[in-house]
């Protein structure tokens, strides 16, 4: 018997990609954020809620993953900004290659900001790197408190968790507290930001934690190669 | 259900390595998969025998080393393995340990007859 040593890991060709992705959004000054939920948690609408919020100089644009259908980037191509659907015909997360495949057509030096919209699920998409700076997870009020001890991979792997659609919290029996501890057992670093796209509240916060995280990737705006 | 895609990709890297090893039979692949991988190993198992069913390594067995979430005292180096969420120190009770073990997704081995 003879055992030869691999030491690679498995998804090492999306990494390959992914670290090639890191790379072109540094050179180029973009931050990238990696916004993924169960289905249905509101994404979309968070980031309609996004768009619109941009003066129309803002040099944003948005990737966004579904099994199927355009709808979503029908939805987000009202605000005027650059969208592109990945449509994965059945599969359950976006890779680093259908992210560099897409952004082919676009300049690179001509965006500050991607956001990538992963297709809804909770589990499969924390595997993949898509060379972002930071995943962003989202958890609706009409969801159980317990779903970060449910799905831990995802809100370890998220910097940033924003508890959605808060303005149905007279309504559903969720515990906002318990909520937030759960994620923080997870996650005892994880920054969590409650907000409602509905009524726009806790926008705001969400919109600074943006622009600081930008400014967090960016330092010296000077070293980026325009 | 991404243990598809795991699963594929897994057999293009032992495709890889086995043709820098020519004649070599192989019969097993070792891995290290985190608990905090996201990967299911019923799911992965189930996906490794479809895409290995007409090519010659249908009968390469996957052996799993499963590895738990662990993290490192920053204050005094203990490592502990972190049960339901519990990731305290348990020696000096710092609450900000870093996580050392638990995301792995690795091939570590091949494994071949040497006859």
């Amino acid at each position: 018997m003879m055992r030869l040593p691999v030491e690679k890991k498995v998804l090492s060709e999306n990494q390959v990609l992914a670290d090639q992705l890191r790379e072109s959004f540094r050179q180029n000054g973009i931050l990238c954020l990696n916004f993924i939920s169960a289905p249905g948690s509101g994404k979309t609408s968070l980031l309609e809620c996004t768009l619109s919020s941009f003066d129309p100089r803002t040099r944003v644009a948005v990737l966004t993953g579904d099994i199927q259908t355009e709808n979503d980037a029908r939805r987000l191509a009202r605000f005027g900004f650059p969208v592109r659907q990945i449509t994965t015909g059945g599969i359950c997360h976006l890779d680093a290659g259908m992210i560099s495949r897409h952004l082919a057509e676009w300049s690179l030096g001509e965006l500050d900001i991607l956001l990538i919209e992963n297709v809804g699920n909770l589990v499969c998409p924390s595997s993949y790197d898509l060379g972002e700076h930071a995943k962003v997870v989202l958890l609706s009020v009409t969801e159980g408190e317990d779903k970060p001890l449910k799905y831990p991979a995802i809100f370890f792997k998220s910097e940033l968790c924003l508890i959605t659609k808060t303005d149905l919290l007279p309504h559903v029996p969720f515990d906002l507290a318990k909520a937030r501890e759960n994620a923080r057992r997870v996650h005892p670093e994880m920054e969590i930001i409650e907000l409602s796209s509905t009524t726009g509240a806790g926008m705001d916060q969400w919109l600074r934690w943006l622009e600081s995280r930008r400014q967090r990737a960016f330092p010296d705006p000077q070293a980026i190669n325009r | 259900m991404h243990e598809l895609s795991i699963a594929v990709s897994l057999l293009e890297m032992v495709e890889a390595e086995a043709q820098r090893h020519p004649g070599a039979r192989f019969h097993k692949v070792g891995l290290r998969i985190g608990e905090l991988a996201g990967v299911d190993l019923d799911a992965l198992t189930f996906s490794w025998q479809a895409v290995t069913m007409d090519t010659d390594f249908r009968k390469l067995e996957l052996a799993v080393e499963w590895c738990p979430r662990k993290h490192c005292c920053p204050g005094c180096g203990e490592v502990l393995v972190v049960h339901d969420y519990q990731v305290d120190c348990p020696r000096c009770w710092r609450p900000d340990t870093l996580c050392v073990s638990g995301e792995e997704l690795d091939i570590q081995y091949l494994e071949a007859e040497t006859s």
